[in-house]
């Protein structure tokens, strides 16, 4: 028998591509499926949401820029990341989460298969989504979708990983970045994803992970100019007014699923990937 | 060329008999036409002041009713009835506005104070194409990409501005009905005519009662609209301030909302710009319709090098245009839509010059009565002034310059607008580059304010979501 001691890891933020800890030097206590406590997980402040919109506006640039191939590339570059760690994420899902291991493999594989289809979604949607318009008249006329900008998450409180990769890949598919807050409770996976993410040439700040008190950091986004949508999957539907309210200030485009919020096992649909791009049209003049 | 003989024109008016004006408008509910129960006001004519009519506008009670009927409407058959059929009340509509068509542009005109030549050439042609554009998508939903069964939404409430109020009538009703929906529209409360023989042209073509319901009102019938518990879906075009109240008023309340905003687009000129076509443009774009659209040019960016020589051919060419009689044919500018609009286009038409703008205008009679501004120019506009932020809604163009194609974006991105831009240019890649960079819902290319049914329109950020024509306009009234 080994005595040597396990290594444990410090949870931090992940913003602009490093794992900072919160600058309110908070932090709160993290209990698995049978109240021991796991981790101290950093507990952002609005500092943090305001850094993490920048990080994710910086990035705006490149990454919506960045050729749909390659785009689809990096996300299945995410997918070969974590099936080199199913272990790992099996163990922290049926820590977090609770439940079989049976389960939370079911679970694993299928976010693993999320971002396997996403991928596939990256240069393929602007062909859905677009086209050419037969105007009537002497001009050649043509339509895109284009990424909105930077996309606020509040991710699924009850499922630490499947939920949260489901909402934040189709936002990056089309080539928005993100700042997710991840699940009060449950926020472990989520930065074991982050380093997943920082590890699959996703450039930094494309994605950025809070984890904290959703109650707290939620209005900071919501009411953030810089911030273009704002996704409600994690919210209770009782407590969606003030936020959306609070998004109308800067016109955000507001997801604010019902049932069908393709987060589940199903398969998801376009919803999730149609609700934060903009269609472009484009005219020109036909001539000789 | 100021000093060149200028031939004169014959005047050419048409004749305000052709709009077959009643003198009072009521409501349109339930497929009948009946007084509202609002405060009537008197309908007036832009470039004159006459009333035109007396509108017995809706209130509460009458936006109850209407929504009542169109739940009905809806529930009893309308959105149970076959595309086929409901294609052919659309084909119909779309038929008798061609038909009626000189006696729609003649209203428009008496009502809103655009000249002739722009209601008979752009809002009612566009307006039919409209109808018969979303009526050939009325049978054929389950192939617009939007899945193999798609449902309409149910009660659509549409608010809709002074602009183009035949057009925008047509733009929001048009695709509502061919997804299924049922509708109950509000029309701006200066320009409600058009509208309301829009509902005498339903009630001829015998769409079922309360299908489509038009409620002439104030903001306080459209606030009523807006949060009528019936309504499923809200359709806003107009200022983003009144759009972002909006937003507010239906958060998370699982109503549907699109929003068609406010703009301050970019029309930016590079030195190897055809420059005549350029001007035509550049006048096109801030120009049309008195600036009262929400896609205006109202910032020229023009390239550095070429700034004076441009400004130059800009201003000879307004010498020439024609300011005056809206129903003369040969007018190019009419009136401002009304005294509270003048009011505006006046305070930030001031304000840009307490900021230091150099003013200019051609010279330009106005006449003695009417609502009326000239078409004016500033430049040495600096980035942050009103006049450069602010949509002015009139026809009042900010001049700003720029030395690089990666500085004309930065510029023209500069905005919490995002509706549309326009590039000049010969070449082609530099186009195409420029239309990647440009983050709005609409560039035109060597070309400006076109519009069609088959060509989405609508805005990026602060100019709001969703958008209209096309395929991709059904969205917005499909439960998808």
């Amino acid at each position: 028998m080994s005595d040597r001691l396990d290594v444990r890891k410090t949870y931090k933020l992940y913003i602009a591509g490093a794992f900072p800890r919160s600058e309110s030097g908070r932090s709160y206590p993290v209990s698995g499926a049978g109240d021991t406590v796991l981790a101290h997980a950093a507990q952002a402040s609005r500092k943090d949401v305001r850094d993490a919109v920048s990080a994710a506006r910086k990035a705006f640039g490149g990454w919506s820029g960045a050729t749909a191939y390659n785009r689809a590339q990096v996300l299945y570059r995410v997918a070969e990341m974590m099936e080199g760690r199913r272990e790992q994420f099996i163990a922290e899902v049926l820590a977090g989460d609770g439940g079989t291991r049976d389960a939370a493999a079911t679970v694993v594989d299928a976010a693993i298969d999320r971002w396997v289809w996403y991928a596939g979604w990256a240069d393929k949607y602007a062909q859905i989504a677009g086209g050419a318009n037969p105007v009537a008249g002497p001009y050649f006329n043509f339509s895109v979708p284009e990424p909105s900008g930077v996309v606020g998450i509040v991710a699924p409180q009850q499922d630490s990983l499947l939920g949260l990769i489901s909402v934040i890949a189709p936002a990056l598919t089309t080539g928005n970045t993100v700042v997710v807050l991840a699940a009060t409770d449950r926020p472990l996976a989520a930065i074991t994803l982050s380093e997943v993410l920082a590890t699959a040439d996703l450039p930094g700040g494309v994605v950025n992970v809070l984890t904290g008190y959703v109650a707290e950091l939620a209005p900071w986004l919501a009411s953030h100019r810089d911030v273009n949508c704002l996704d409600l999957t994690g919210v209770a539907a009782a407590d969606r007014v003030p936020l959306a309210v609070a998004a109308a200030d800067s016109v955000k485009r507001v997801h604010s699923p019902g049932e069908r919020a393709g987060i589940g096992l199903d398969e998801p649909g376009l919803a999730r990937l149609a609700a934060f791009v903009e269609i472009k049209t484009v005219w020109h003049p036909l001539g000789v | 060329m100021p000093d060149m003989k200028v031939f004169e024109y014959a005047p050419a008016p048409e004749s305000r008999d052709i709009a077959r004006l009643k003198p009072t408008y009521g409501v349109f509910v339930d497929g009948q036409f009946r007084p509202g129960r609002g405060e009537p006001v008197k309908s007036i004519n832009p470039a004159t002041e006459e009333a035109l009519a007396e509108i017995q506008e809706a209130d509460a009670s009458d936006v109850n009713d209407a929504v009542s009927a169109a739940r009905r409407a809806y529930d009893s058959g309308w959105s149970k009835l076959a595309g086929t059929q409901r294609a052919k009340y659309l084909y119909r509509i779309a038929r008798v506005i061609q038909e009626r068509s000189r006696e729609l542009a003649v209203l428009e005109t008496l009502d809103n104070g655009k000249p002739i030549r722009e209601s008979r050439d752009v809002d009612v042609p566009t307006a039919a194409a409209h109808f018969f554009d979303y009526a050939g998508w009325a049978d054929k939903l389950a192939y617009a990409g939007f899945g193999p069964n798609p449902h309409p939404v149910g009660v659509a409430a549409q608010v809709i501005p002074w602009n183009f109020p035949l057009l925008m009538a047509a733009w929001k009703i048009a695709p509502a009905l061919a997804a299924g929906n049922t509708v109950v529209l509000k029309p701006a409360e200066t320009t409600p005519l058009t509208a309301m023989t829009l509902a005498e042209i339903i009630a001829e073509c015998e769409l079922p009662p309360g299908v489509v319901n038009i409620l002439p009102g104030g903001p306080s019938v459209g606030q009523s609209l807006v949060d009528h518990p019936g309504v499923d879906k809200i359709a806003f075009t107009g200022s983003t301030a009144v759009g972002k109240q909006i937003q507010k008023s239906v958060a998370a309340s699982g109503k549907r909302l699109s929003l068609e905003l406010g703009g301050k687009a970019a029309n930016i000129v590079f030195d190897d710009a055809p420059l005549d076509q350029a001007v035509e443009g550049i006048v096109n774009g801030i120009f049309f319709n008195q600036g009262h659209v929400c896609c205006a040019g109202s910032r020229l960016l023009v390239q550095e090098s070429i700034a004076d020589v441009f400004i130059s051919a800009l201003k000879d060419r307004l010498q020439t245009l024609r300011l005056g009689d809206p129903m003369d044919k040969n007018t190019d500018i009419g009136a401002i839509n009304s005294a509270a609009q003048l009011g505006r286009i006046r305070v930030l038409a001031d304000a840009g010059e307490a900021e230091g703008g150099q003013r200019w205008s051609p010279d330009c009679p106005l006449p003695e009565r009417g609502f009326w501004f000239p078409p004016t120019i500033f430049t040495d506009v600096g980035p942050a002034s009103r006049i450069a932020r602010e949509e002015i809604f009139g026809p009042v163009l900010s001049v700003l310059t720029f030395r690089t194609p990666q500085e004309a974006v930065d510029k023209a991105n500069n905005t919490p607008y995002g509706l549309s831009a326009g590039i000049w240019t010969d070449k082609g890649s530099r186009i195409l580059w420029m239309a990647n960079k440009l983050r709005a819902g609409v560039v035109w290319a060597n070309t400006f304010n076109r519009f069609d049914p088959t060509s989405p329109f609508g805005g990026y950020t602060e100019s709001g979501f969703g958008r209209e024509g096309g395929r991709h306009g059904l969205e917005a009234y499909l439960d998808v």
